[in-house]
């Protein structure tokens, strides 16, 4: 192995223990937080009508709530990891290691990746007494999954990249990914919606990102898988892109 | 073609601003590979912006720096295995232990376990080996110190960059330093020092640069740095009441702990006319003492008296 290739393995290594040394915190707490949502929805909208044909509202909410939390989290991975750096000042010390910003890339968006993947499941796990999801589509389903968290890990990054406070990073979150995310079709079809939060949730992304995935358990959803596929890859490039250029020239890292 | 061999760091044309404020106006220095070397400064002289821009940290408006030959820019992964930094501030990651934060240290630079002997031989020699399962949260100030100084040496670089090491560190820790350092220096690593105890410079560095207001005022061998100096000081302990003869008074460089301390121009002011002087003004002297200019005395000079 390339002392590179040890080097962005190190780093991948590094952040996965960072999360899992605070467990609780990064798994344990959002899966809860997303079971609680479940049940109580789950109880307040029972007897209502099917959202698609032979798909209970139980069975319906549960992908989106999966999906939302996984946004939630791979942003809050990278994010809180590269904020957190700053502020302690540790930092200097990814700084002044021979990495390049394809490793810094690489190593945080996957770590984020191994994060999601584990809430994913461990919801999916918890959720099995209540629910039993079938998954019709298992390609659709894991390439929205890779999509939409690699997405949102990557958003994170940019986000502590600009960030210097921890302040900065929560208006962030309370002022773009929560409303995003809430408003992206998790606990209802746009179709119900009137006719200009119907046309207002097509340009919210994260509606891709929930509509696709669900495709991906019902073979149905409210738009066709491709449109969402490429909302969710036009939205991975453009951050990637803003993201490595931001990496390439030390952009808010190098005074 | 030169036969010199290659510089440890060779800086060249280096400027940096921020925003009106000019840094560094243009540094232009070599540090010699097996160098003890001093950059000395006062505060806001350029020192760490100099030392950012060679770790990479800071990026430089104009010029290169090159370690061991890298440019730390466009062959920055090389120079960056070649060197170590043991930063200022008492940074520290609160999520590892000490021997895990060391070994993630040394997978950033490609080293994998075969560097983890290594590991556990400085955290002997600094005295952490204790402390290598503790939390980096739980350590002292002095402890974490330690740790950034194994961090910076996890690597094995030929150059290490020690910026001020011992501020604020206990004299058992700075012992400890010194003699791993010093034993680093003998195995032939370039040491590359800036601290604001100038004993700790004059005893430690073969070079000397000293910066100020961004540019480097001087750089020469601590030996003729000390020469340069024109100057012997005599401190003086006067009896009870004896005044000072009225044309020494102009001499008077200091009156520590009670005593007088005369700045005496070696040629005009020979040390055996100044006594003679005091006899025949029949001043009593309860004790005579002289000393040679330290480091302290040529950085006042050099940089106006600002503090160190």
């Amino acid at each position: 192995m390339s002392p590179d290739q040890i080097g962005f393995q190190t780093l991948l290594k590094k952040e996965v223990m960072r999360f899992w040394s605070v467990l609780g915190q990064t798994v344990t707490a959002p899966v809860i937080t997303a079971l609680l949502y479940l049940l109580v929805f789950a109880q307040a909208m029972q007897g209502r009508a099917s959202v698609y044909p032979g798909v209970s509202y139980t069975e319906f909410l549960l992908p989106g709530l999966i999906m939302m939390t996984v946004i939630q989290n791979a942003f809050a991975n990278t994010s809180s990891s590269l904020i957190q750096s700053k502020v302690m000042g540790n930092l200097v010390f990814l700084q002044m290691a021979p990495l390049g910003p394809w490793e810094w890339f690489g190593a945080y968006v996957t770590a984020a990746l191994v994060r999601t993947t584990l809430v994913g499941a461990a919801m999916l796990l918890v959720t099995i007494p209540f629910v039993q999801l079938p998954i019709r589509e298992p390609a659709a389903l894991l390439a929205m999954f890779l999509l939409s968290s690699a997405s949102l890990a990557v958003l994170g990054l940019i986000a502590g990249i600009v960030s210097q406070k921890f302040d900065h990073i929560a208006a962030f979150t309370n002022f773009f990914i929560t409303p995003l995310s809430f408003l992206s079709g998790v606990f209802y079809s746009v179709h119900a919606l009137p006719a200009f939060w119907y046309q207002a949730s097509h340009l919210n992304p994260f509606f891709y990102m929930i509509d696709g995935f669900r495709y991906g358990f019902f073979g149905q959803a409210d738009v066709p898988l491709l449109q969402s596929l490429l909302w969710s890859l036009g939205f991975f490039l453009v951050a990637s892109a803003v993201c490595l250029w931001m990496l390439m020239t030390g952009y808010k890292l190098k005074k | 073609m030169s036969s010199s061999p290659m510089p440890a760091v060779a800086i060249s044309g280096v400027r940096k601003s921020y925003g009106p404020l000019q840094a560094l106006r243009g540094i232009d220095f070599s540090i010699r590979q097996g160098e003890f070397f001093g950059l000395l400064g006062p505060n806001g002289a350029g020192k760490s912006t100099l030392i950012s821009i060679i770790a990479g940290l800071v990026g430089a408006d104009a010029g290169t720096v090159a370690v061991m030959g890298h440019d730390t820019v466009s062959d920055f992964r090389a120079a960056r295995r070649k060197l170590g930094v043991v930063p200022q501030e008492l940074v520290f990651d609160p999520f590892f232990k000490v021997r895990d934060m060391l070994r993630i240290q040394a997978g950033y630079y490609g080293c994998g376990k075969e560097s983890w002997p290594w590991i556990d031989e400085m955290l002997e020699r600094l005295d952490l080996a204790d402390k290598a399962g503790s939390p980096m949260r739980a350590l002292s100030g002095g402890m974490k110190r330690r740790v950034l100084v194994a961090q910076a040496l996890v690597h094995k670089p030929p150059v290490v960059i020690l910026d001020e090491p011992t501020a604020g560190v206990d004299v058992e820790l700075r012992r400890t330093l010194w003699s791993f350092m010093t034993d680093l220096h003998r195995k032939g690593t370039t040491v590359v020092l800036t601290t604001h105890y100038l004993e700790e410079a004059q005893e430690l560095c073969e070079r000397i640069a000293i910066l100020d207001h961004g540019q480097v005022q001087v750089i020469e061998t601590t030996q003729q740095l000390l020469a340069r100096h024109p100057f012997r000081f005599l401190r003086l302990k006067l009896a009870a009441g004896a005044v000072l003869p009225e044309s020494l008074r102009a001499l008077v460089s200091g009156e520590p702990n009670g005593s007088v301390e005369l700045k005496l121009e070696t040629a005009r002011h020979p040390i055996a006319s100044v006594l003679e002087t005091l006899r025949l003004a029949g001043v009593a002297i309860e004790d005579v003492h002289t000393r040679d200019p330290d480091l302290e005395d040529i950085f006042v000079e050099l940089t106006g008296g600002d503090d160190a």
